[in-house]
C-alpha cells in the first residue's frame, strides 16, 4: 500500500472549498498591492475535491500506530490512554474560538482555568506558582533554566556559568543549558544507576548555576539520596532543576518541591494525558518555589478579590520576559485540566500506583528472558537488554524492537539512556490491563526464543508492514525533503 | 588496521607525514558507522593543534575533528562532499579529509603501536 | 473517574508475581523524609457528566467569535475553517501517535509532514522547510540563533514593526545566548529604511522583518533585502502564509530564512495556542536548521517511504552542541495546515487573500468617512489589517461596539506608548459587508 502525494491527485480547476461571494466593491488588485512584490509563479498547491482530501488523509491515518491502535510502551514518553472527553472540552467554543486579546472581562473562563490549573499543578509538585506559557517539555526546560539564570544575575552573581547534568540525562538537558549560555558538566552515574555523591561534591562549587535531574531518573530509579544531592547543590549556591518527564511515577507519593527542587517543568502530554499528536502540540508548564516567582514569564494570571475578577499581570520587572506569543498552548491546558478534575487527588495517586505496579510486573516477568542490568525495584519504567546468548547470534536491540512490530506492538524506547548499551526502556503506564501486559510479555518471550533459534526472523523484521527497514545513511547523504513532480517517476 | 607508515592522535586521527594528508582512523569510522556528511575547513586557514577543524557526521553520531598538528590547510578532499562514505570504504586512502603544511606538533604524534595501546584501553 | 483497568484480583496476581503483598512496597525507595504524608489537596474526581457540566460552565464565562462579530487580529486570526479539518484531526491514529521514531508504523504522520514541508517550500519559495516549530514567535527567535551560528555575529537588527510579543520572545532568547538585538524605528507604519541603512554595519548578523508587519502594512521588502545584501547581512522574514499566494515568494527575492505563524491555515484561535511555527531556508543552511525534518528513504525491498532524517543535528544525538533543544514539533497543527492548504489549494489560497484585501480596503474606506477617524498611514499598502487614528479614546469606542455585539480592534497604545488613540483592525474573509457597515454605524453612534 502506497498513498500518492496529495499533490499528485491534483487536476487543474478542481476545488474542495466554497467561499462566500465577494460582497464589497472591488478595485484592481494591482492598486492595492505593491507591483514589485506581485507573485510571478503560483505556488504548486493541490487542486483536489473534498472527497479526495478526506480519503487521502484517512488513508494516511491508517498507516499510523497510535495509543488507540495498541500498546505503546515508549520509555520516558508516558503513552497513556488519552480520554475522549479531553478532546470535547478543548473544542468548546468558549475555549477554541476565543481570542487571546479580547478584553479580560470577556475572558474570565479561560483565565479561571489557567489560574486553577496553576494551583493544581503547584499542589501536585509542591511548588508556589506555575506558568503555562512553555509549549513543550524542552521549552519548559529553557524557561526554567532562564529563571535560574535571572535569579543568579539579579543577585549580582555572574560567576555561575556551569550546569551539572548526570550522564543518564535526556539530551534536551545539555542542549537547553547550552542555549542559555552555560557550560555543561557531565557527571557519571554510579554502578547502581544513581547520582554519584562524591562526583557531585567534586564539581559543585561557586561556578555552579544548577543541577538538572530527572527523578525517577531515566533508568526508572528513584534517587535514594535526593535530599543529600539537594543539600550539596544548595550549599554550593546552585539551584535544582527537576525534569518532569517522569512525574507519572510519583504523583501523590512524593513532590519535587519537598525533595528540594527549586524549579520543575511538567509534560502535560505525558503525565496529564493530553495526546502527543504525532509529535505535538505538547505543553511544558514550569513551576517554581516562592523566591523564584518574580522571574516567571509574563504575564501571570492573578485574581483580584476586590474586583472579583481575574487579570493578567504584566507589571513584572524581574520577569525573564516572554518565551512564546500569548499564553502558551491553552488548548492543551484545557485537556490536562479536564484530566485532573476527572481523577482528583486520589485518582492521580492511583495512576502513579498502577503505573509503577505495571512496570514492576513486566520487569518481574521479563527478567527471566532478557538481561536486566539494574535489578531493583523500579518506578514507572525499567531497562532490559538482549542477553549474551542473543548477542552471540548477532541480535541487537533494534532487531527485537522491529520484531515487536510484527507482533502488533509499538517498540519501547531504544538505545536510551546512553549509559546502558543496547538499552530497551519500557514504560507501560497505568492505563494498560494485565491482559495487554501478558500479551506483550508473550511476544517478547517468543522473540527471545526466535533470537536464539531463528535469528534471521529478527534481522528481517518487520515483515508484516507495508514498508521494511529504511536505509537511513543514504537518505541523509542525499536528502530529499520535499516533493517535486520529477522525483516520482512511477 | 593501523598502518605503520602513519602517525596517530588520541582523538583518532591519522597523519601521513609524507603526503601531509590527515583523516580519521579505522577505529573512529567504525565507531561512527555510516558517514553521511563531512564539514571541511577552508583552504588557507591557519590551525593550531587542537583547533576544531570540521565535523564528521553519521546517522547516529557526530564527531568533531581536531587539528592534529599546527599549520596551514593547503587542500581539502572535496570528493567527500558528494561521497562521504569514502571514509568508511577507504579510510586511509580516498577517505582523507585535509592536507596541511605542517609547522609544529609532529613530534607529539603517536606511532601505530602507541595508538593501538590507547584503543585497547578504551 | 480514572482510567485504570485492573480488577482487584488482577492486582493481587500481579503483586504475587512480583513477590510482594502491597503496592506500598514498590514505593519503599522513596525515603520517608520526602514521602508525602497526606493526600494531595485537590478535589475528589468527577464522573463524566459532572465533568462536562463543570467545564462547559467555565467555558461559558468566555466570549467567543461565534457570538460576537470580531475585528480583532494582531497575530490571532479568524479565517474560514472547513469542517473536514476537525474530522480528520480526530482520526485517533494521528492524534494518539508519538513522534514517528518507528517509520514502518508511522508512514501516515511522516508523509503528512513531508507534504507540509513541500507546501511551505512552495509558498515561501525556499529550498527546505522543517516539520514545524512551536509558534511564529519562537520560530523567529530560533531563526536568529541560526543566523548567529552561520555568521558568527552577535548583533541583529529587528524592526519595531514586528509583533511586539514576537520581539519580546526574541529578546528572551537573545539574552539567554548573550546576543544583542537593536530595534529599527518605523515611519508611516513601515520599517524606516533610511534608518536601517545607517544601522547596517559590518558587525550585524541579520536583519529581521515581518511582512505584512504588525500594523498590517506591506514592507518594501526588495529594498530591504538589497540594503542587507550590500552589507553582506542575512535577511530573516516573518511572513503571513495567507498572503504568500499573492506576494512574491521570499525565496525569489533573496531572503535567507523565512519563518511565520501558520495559525491562519485552519487552526482555531484557541485563546492563543496551540499554534504552528514554520521555518524554511536555503539548502546551504540546512544543517543549522532546528527541529525535526522528514526525508525520503528506500527500504530494504526498494520501496520508497519517509523517515526522520538529518537527526545528527538534534539534541538527542548532539546534546549540548545541538542546533536547538527543540524535540517536538506541532505535528497535529502542521497536519491541520496541510489539510487546509490541500482543501483551499492553488486557487483558494489566492481567493482568501484577495477577499481579505478587498474587505479590509472597504472597511478602511468606510471608517475613514467617520468624523474624528482617519486612516493612520494612508499611503501604506496593507493586507488584512490597518491602523486608524481616532479623537475618541479606543476604550470608549470598543465599549460602544461591545454593547452592540462587536469586538473592536486592538488598542495600540498598549504596545506602542506613542500610538495612544490608535486602533489596529483586522478584516478577513470571515467578515461580511453587512458586518463592516454595522461596525461603522455603531462606531458613529447610529445604532
Amino acid at each position: 500500500m502506497k498513498e500518492k502525494m496529495i499533490f499528485e491527485l491534483s487536476a487543474p480547476g478542481r476545488k474542495a472549498y466554497s467561499l462566500p461571494a465577494l460582497d464589497v466593491p472591488t478595485v484592481a488588485i494591482d492598486e492595492l498591492l505593491p507591483l514589485d512584490l506581485k507573485r510571478e509563479t503560483e505556488p504548486e498547491l493541490p487542486e483536489v475535491s473534498e472527497v479526495d482530501v478526506v480519503r487521502h488523509f484517512t488513508r494516511l491515518s491508517q498507516m499510523n500506530y497510535g495509543v488507540d491502535t495498541g500498546f505503546y510502551p515508549l520509555g520516558s514518553c508516558t503513552m497513556k490512554y488519552n480520554p475522549k472527553i479531553n478532546e470535547d472540552m478543548s473544542r468548546l467554543p468558549g475555549f477554541a474560538l476565543s481570542h487571546p486579546y479580547q478584553a479580560e472581562g470577556l475572558s474570565q473562563g479561560a483565565m479561571k482555568l489557567m489560574y486553577d490549573l496553576d494551583q493544581y499543578l503547584s499542589e501536585i509538585a509542591g511548588m508556589q506558582r506555575v506558568t503555562l506559557q512553555p509549549a513543550a517539555g524542552a521549552h519548559g526546560e529553557l524557561t526554567g533554566i532562564l529563571i535560574i539564570k535571572a535569579y543568579h544575575e539579579h543577585r549580582g552573581d555572574f560567576k555561575r556559568n556551569k550546569v551539572i547534568v548526570p550522564d543518564s540525562a535526556h539530551g534536551t538537558n545539555p542542549a537547553t543549558a547550552n542555549m542559555c549560555g552555560y557550560e555543561i558538566i557531565e557527571i557519571k552515574s554510579n554502578e547502581r544507576g544513581f547520582v554519584d555523591l562524591e562526583e557531585l561534591k567534586k564539581v559543585a562549587g561557586e561556578d555552579t548555576a544548577a543541577l538538572m535531574l530527572t527523578n525517577p531518573n531515566t533508568l526508572g530509579l528513584f534517587e535514594e539520596d535526593i535530599v543529600k544531592i539537594a543539600d550539596i547543590v544548595h550549599e554550593a549556591g546552585g539551584l535544582l532543576y527537576y525534569d518532569g518527564a517522569n512525574m507519572n511515577a510519583i504523583m501523590g507519593y512524593a513532590r519535587p518541591g519537598d525533595m528540594g527542587f527549586d524549579v520543575i517543568h511538567f509534560n502535560l502530554h505525558k503525565t496529564f494525558s493530553t495526546p502527543h499528536g504525532g509529535g505535538g502540540p505538547g505543553s511544558g508548564p514550569v513551576g517554581v518555589k516562592d523566591y523564584l516567582v518574580p522571574y516567571l514569564p509574563k504575564p501571570t494570571v492573578e485574581y483580584s478579590s476586590e474586583q472579583e475578577q481575574y487579570y493578567f499581570d504584566n507589571e513584572r520587572p524581574h520577569s525573564i520576559g516572554k518565551v512564546k506569543a500569548f499564553y502558551g498552548n491553552f488548548g492543551v491546558a484545557v485537556k490536562a485540566f479536564t484530566y485532573i478534575l476527572a481523577l482528583g487527588g486520589k485518582g492521580l495517586k492511583e495512576a502513579s500506583e498502577f503505573a509503577v505496579l505495571n512496570a514492576n510486573y513486566l520487569k518481574a516477568v521479563l527478567k527471566e528472558h532478557y538481561y536486566l542490568p539494574l535489578d531493583q525495584v523500579c518506578k514507572h519504567e525499567f531497562i532490559i537488554t538482549p542477553t549474551k546468548e542473543m548477542k552471540a547470534k548477532g541480535i541487537h536491540t533494534m532487531d527485537i524492537a522491529k520484531r515487536l512490530i510484527d507482533y502488533g506492538f509499538h517498540p519501547p524506547t531504544i538505545y536510551f539512556p546512553l549509559i546502558v548499551e543496547e538499552a530497551m526502556m519500557i514504560e507501560p503506564t497505568e492505563t494498560e490491563s494485565k491482559e495487554t501486559l501478558d500479551d506483550f510479555c508473550q511476544a517478547l518471550i517468543k522473540i527471545s526464543e526466535e533470537a536464539i533459534n531463528t535469528p534471521e526472523l529478527l534481522h528481517d523484521a518487520p515483515i508484516s508492514t507495508h514498508v521494511s527497514r529504511f536505509d537511513e545513511a543514504s537518505a541523509a547523504r542525499k536528502p530529499v525533503l520535499r516533493w517535486k513532480s520529477t522525483y516520482f517517476g512511477d | 588496521m593501523y598502518p605503520e607508515n602513519l602517525k596517530y592522535t588520541k582523538e583518532h586521527e591519522w597523519v601521513d607525514l609524507e603526503t601531509k594528508k590527515i583523516g580519521i582512523t579505522q577505529y573512529a569510522q567504525e565507531a561512527l558507522g555510516d558517514v553521511v556528511f563531512v564539514e571541511l575547513p577552508e583552504v588557507g586557514t591557519h590551525l593550531e593543534v587542537g583547533d576544531s577543524i570540521g565535523v564528521v557526521e553519521s546517522v547516529k553520531a557526530v564527531s568533531d575533528i581536531y587539528a592534529p598538528v599546527s599549520g596551514k590547510v593547503i587542500a581539502v578532499n572535496e570528493e567527500l562532499l558528494d561521497n562521504p562514505e569514502l571514509i568508511n570504504q577507504d579510510t586511509y586512502g580516498k577517505g582523507w579529509i585535509l592536507q596541511m603544511e605542517i609547522t609544529e606538533g609532529e613530534e607529539d604524534l603517536l606511532d601505530a603501536q602507541g595508538y593501538q595501546k590507547i584503543i585497547e584501553e578504551e | 473517574m480514572n482510567f485504570v483497568p485492573h480488577t482487584q484480583s488482577e492486582k493481587r496476581e500481579m503483586l504475587a508475581s512480583i513477590g510482594i503483598s502491597s503496592t506500598d512496597e514498590l514505593f519503599r525507595d522513596i525515603s520517608p523524609e520526602v514521602k508525602l504524608a497526606e493526600e494531595l489537596k485537590l478535589f475528589p474526581g468527577l464522573d463524566e457528566m459532572s465533568l462536562r457540566k463543570e467545564i462547559t460552565m467555565i467555558s461559558q464565562e468566555n466570549a467567543h467569535v461565534d457570538e460576537y462579530v470580531s475585528f480583532l487580529g494582531a497575530g490571532a486570526y479568524e479565517h474560514f475553517r472547513p469542517a473536514l479539518i476537525d474530522h480528520l484531526l480526530l482520526r485517533s491514529e494521528f492524534y494518539t501517535a508519538y513522534t514517528p521514531y518507528q517509520p514502518e508504523i508511522s508512514q501516515g504522520t511522516l508523509q503528512a509532514i513531508f507534504e507540509f514541508q513541500t507546501a511551505v517550500c512552495e509558498l515561501t519559495g525556499m529550498d527546505v522547510a522543517n516539520a514545524s516549530m512551536y509558534d511564529g514567535a519562537t520560530a523567529l527567535a530560533e531563526a536568529i540563533i541560526m543566523a548567529a551560528g552561520q555568521t558568527r555575529k552577535n548583533k541583529f537588527l529587528i524592526s519595531s514593526t514586528i509583533h511586539p510579543e514576537y520581539r519580546e520572545v526574541a529578546k528572551t532568547y537573545a539574552w539567554a545566548r548573550g546576543m544583542e538585538l537593536l530595534e529599527i524605528p518605523y515611519q508611516q507604519g513601515l520599517t524606516d529604511t533610511k534608518e536601517l541603512e545607517k544601522m547596517l554595519t559590518t558587525d550585524i548578523g541579520a536583519v529581521v522583518i515581518q511582512n505584512p508587519n504588525f500594523f498590517g502594512g506591506i514592507e518594501s521588502l526588495k529594498n530591504i533585502v538589497e540594503l542587507a545584501q550590500k552589507n553582506k547581512t542575512m535577511v530573516i522574514l516573518c511572513a503571513d502564509p495567507m498572503l504568500l499566494g499573492l506576494l512574491e515568494a521570499p525565496g525569489k527575492i533573496g531572503v535567507d530564512i523565512v519563518v511565520g505563524e501558520g495559525q491562519p491555515l485552519g487552526i482555531p484561535i484557541s485563546f492563543g495556542g496551540p499554534y504552528l511555527g514554520f521555518i524554511a531556508t536555503k539548502e546551504k543552511f540546512i544543517r543549522r536548521m532546528p527541529g525535526r525534518i522528514v526525508g525520503i528513504a528506500q527500504d530494504r525491498k526498494g520501496n520508497e517511504g519517509f523517515i526522520l532524517t538529518l537527526q545528527a543535528r538534534e539534541q538527542h544525538i548532539r546534546r549540548e552542541k545541538a542546533s536547538s533543544n527543540i524535540c517536538s514539533n506541532q505535528a497535529l497543527c502542521a497536519l491541520a495546515a496541510t489539510i487546509y492548504l490541500s482543501t483551499l489549494g492553488k486557487s483558494g489560497i489566492k481567493e482568501v487573500a484577495e477577499q481579505c484585501i478587498y474587505k479590509a480596503h472597504y472597511a478602511k474606506s468606510v471608517l475613514n468617512d467617520i468624523p474624528g477617524v482617519e486612516i493612520a498611514y494612508p499611503n501604506t499598502k496593507s493586507f488584512k489589517e490597518f491602523v486608524v487614528k481616532t479623537e475618541e479614546s479606543i476604550e470608549s469606542i470598543n465599549k460602544r461596539l461591545l454593547d452592540a455585539g462587536i469586538i473592536g480592534g486592538l488598542d495600540l497604545g498598549e504596545f506602542y506608548p506613542e500610538l495612544k488613540n490608535h486602533m489596529l483592525l483586522c478584516v478577513t474573509e470571515a467578515r461580511s459587508k453587512i458586518e463592516i457597515d454595522l461596525l461603522k454605524r455603531v462606531w458613529e453612534g447610529e445604532e
